[in-house]
């Protein structure tokens, strides 16, 4: 069995504001295998950003606040560390890339500063031998005529050359867990596949962990061996790529997969919708997140939030209902 | 960014053309006229003043050979020397040829004056007291706003935003005569009033005795009337800087590992100073053309009182003149702030 490169545990993330507290992250538990990809999928709003944030301690704060939980990387837990220490892992061993690069990038620095910088302050590289390693980096991403756009800056770079950047400027260091956070949501279809590939044969030649934050379950199923669906600040359902399309076990889940064209089908089924709006995050409610827009609901999920637990082999969901017979469990 | 410069100081002319014909005619439908005294002067002398200064010509002609002497250069074979009619604020030989430019004119007021000698002798005194003025607001107010800024919502911000507050409601006509009264007679640290220096200056208005003798009387006069300017760009700054750390890419800094230091000086700063060089552009121009307030409170002999008086006196010629390098000030500093805007922000680029 790979070791465990990454394992949080019970995180919890608030965001105080002027209308009350948002619970933005429930109390998740997640771990990540070396050379593993994992996939973060759910709607805008449900989390999954602040909880990769909140790991990395990047969330504005205040008002963002981590109240609870763990995330212990190589033994050491990334929420206790100090300011100095955890600015050791960012960037170095831990890197994101963001969902927008036109707003992602300083528009007054050449890319060259910017891609060098991590170099500089990790490696304590000088700014000429950093300058070689940039080229070879932008290199590394496919980017044409390399040297000469080192002093470009972010607006003379098209959308999905910029995102090239992005992956450079983030594996700068060689990490050991690449964090990409909806890399490819800004960029067009052809270039969204581009940059999948990419990213793809990027770690299959650097050997890295991913977890990859999107709300298309289109993209996680090429890429992502595990799948973790997050709803509402809580993560509903946890399974390998396959199981997961196989057999959803969640209501909301099944309604993802709902919504998905699927070209491997034979028979023509309309695609459906999920009925309602997502859940307004102010209170942590006594019951199912989901139950409101489900059309399982029994008496129970109005009673009881459901907690995630391992239902099949590797495959957890945290549900009172069987969807397959619409009987509770 | 030559093209540009040069589209822009064409564009100048016409700024000019504008302005002057807007003032000249606002100036002569004021009632009233430059030679009416308490005393009223008896008719032919008044007519013979309308004579000698042309005021009896119509009133385009009035408008159209004035222009004609500030705006067209002049060559003449014949070096002349100069008169109160005949006074160029550049005049001098090529070879045998003279050049002279911009004739603003006599003064009414002071029959041995012309306007060109306010902007000989007046003028670099203002301008002194002005860019002092704006090192003393950036000097102040920058790091005010920065720190405001950084740590926002916390003892630091409220001082600092209290402060800013009290400069922009002091007005100088309170701030001025507190200091004279605490450095100048109490303390005996400064003299409270009077200027340090004297013509001629290098360059036009820099002084050659730049030391002490020279700062001493400008010290109290500087932070009284860059004071209120410094509050204005503290919070502009701090409004600035408060908007800039909430992007993007100074997420994507922090995600880098930089200390909080590098994430502000490298990446926020630079943008966020773009809403402050705007301002700096007409605050510029509104203080080095003299302020007449401080020059008075302090007993400056700059350019601020021709200003106020010009107009009472329907001293036209000087009303023209002071307008005129009012835009003609307005203009170079906007245009020096595009060009600085085109430094910090390279998306900006005017070719």
């Amino acid at each position: 069995m790979p070791n465990k490169l990454l394992s949080v545990q019970g995180l919890e993330t608030h965001f105080q504001t002027r209308e009350g507290t948002v619970h933005a992250v429930n109390g998740v538990s997640f771990s990540l295998d070396e050379g593993e990809t994992v996939g973060l999928v759910g709607e805008s709003g449900c989390g999954k950003s602040v909880t990769m944030l909140s790991m990395l301690r990047l969330i504005p704060s205040p008002p963002g606040k981590i109240v609870n939980g763990s995330a212990v990387f190589r033994g050491q837990d990334l929420l206790k560390m100090t300011d100095d220490e955890i600015r050791t892992v960012r960037g170095s061993q831990i890197s994101m890339i963001f969902q927008d690069p036109m707003t992602s990038f300083n528009p007054v620095l050449t890319i060259e500063r910017q891609v060098a910088e991590p170099l500089e302050i990790h490696l304590g590289m000088s700014k000429e031998q950093a300058r070689d390693r940039v080229v070879e980096l932008l290199e590394l991403v496919n980017i044409p005529k390399a040297k000469e756009r080192l002093n470009d800056y972010p607006h003379q770079f098209s959308g999905g050359m910029r995102q090239r950047v992005m992956i450079a400027m983030a594996l700068a260091c060689n990490p050991q867990i690449l964090v990409a956070d909806e890399p490819t949501t800004a960029l067009d279809v052809t270039i969204q596949a581009q940059i999948v590939e990419l990213i793809k044969r990027l770690r299959d030649e650097l050997g890295m962990s991913i977890v990859w934050i999107t709300h298309d379950l289109g993209i996680v199923a090429g890429l992502a061996q595990r799948v973790i669906v997050m709803y509402g600040g809580y993560f509903i359902e946890e399974a390998s790529v396959k199981e997961l399309y196989a057999n959803p076990l969640h209501p909301y889940t099944m309604g993802l997969l709902g919504s998905l064209p699927r070209l491997d089908l034979d028979e023509k089924k309309r695609l459906t919708s999920i009925d309602g709006l997502p859940p307004v995050l102010m209170e942590k409610p006594g019951y199912c997140p989901f139950a409101p827009r489900c059309k399982f609901a029994v008496e129970r999920c109005w009673n009881e939030n459901p907690q995630l637990s391992e239902i099949a082999a590797e495959h957890r969901v945290a549900c009172w209902v069987d969807p397959r017979t619409g009987r509770a469990r | 960014m030559g093209r540009f410069i040069v589209r822009r100081l064409l564009y100048m002319l016409i700024v000019i053309v504008a302005v002057s014909m807007i003032t000249f005619g606002l100036m002569r439908a004021i009632p009233g006229g430059p030679f009416d005294k308490d005393k009223p002067v008896s008719k032919e002398v008044l007519e013979n003043l309308n004579k000698r200064y042309h005021l009896d010509d119509p009133l385009w002609k009035q408008y159209g050979s004035y222009m004609y002497e500030v705006m067209i250069p002049h060559f003449s074979t014949q070096s002349s020397a100069a008169t109160l009619d005949n006074d160029y604020l550049i005049d001098f030989n090529i070879g045998s040829l003279q050049f002279q430019w911009m004739n603003f004119g006599p003064t009414y007021s002071s029959r041995s004056r012309t306007v060109n000698d306010i902007f000989r002798q007046q003028l670099p005194i203002s301008a002194q007291l002005g860019v002092m003025a704006l090192i003393v607001a950036l000097v102040v107010g920058m790091p005010l706003g920065i720190l405001a800024a950084l740590k926002q919502n916390t003892i630091w911000d409220y001082l600092g935003m209290s402060i800013s507050i009290v400069g922009v409601s002091v007005p100088v006509i309170v701030l001025g005569p507190l200091l004279i009264w605490i450095f100048g007679v109490s303390l005996k640290w400064l003299p409270p009033t009077g200027w340090g220096t004297r013509p001629p200056y290098f360059l036009g208005f820099i002084p050659y005795n730049l030391g002490w003798s020279f700062f001493r009387s400008a010290i109290m006069p500087s932070v009284a009337l860059g004071l209120g300017s410094s509050a204005v760009i503290a919070r502009l700054t701090r409004a600035s800087l408060l908007q800039t750390v909430r992007e993007d890419y100074i997420r994507t800094a922090r995600a880098k590992g930089l200390r909080e230091r590098m994430v502000i000086m490298r990446h926020a700063l630079k943008n966020s100073l773009i809403p402050v060089v705007t301002i700096i552009g007409p605050l510029f121009a509104a203080l080095v053309t003299g302020t007449f307030v401080t020059e008075i409170v302090f007993g400056i002999p700059g350019m601020g009182k021709y200003f106020v008086t010009s107009i009472t006196n329907r001293d036209y010629p000087v009303i023209m003149g002071t307008i005129l390098l009012y835009a003609v000030v307005l203009v170079l500093a906007n245009l020096l702030v595009d060009i600085t805007y085109a430094y910090l922000d390279p998306r900006i680029r005017y070719d």
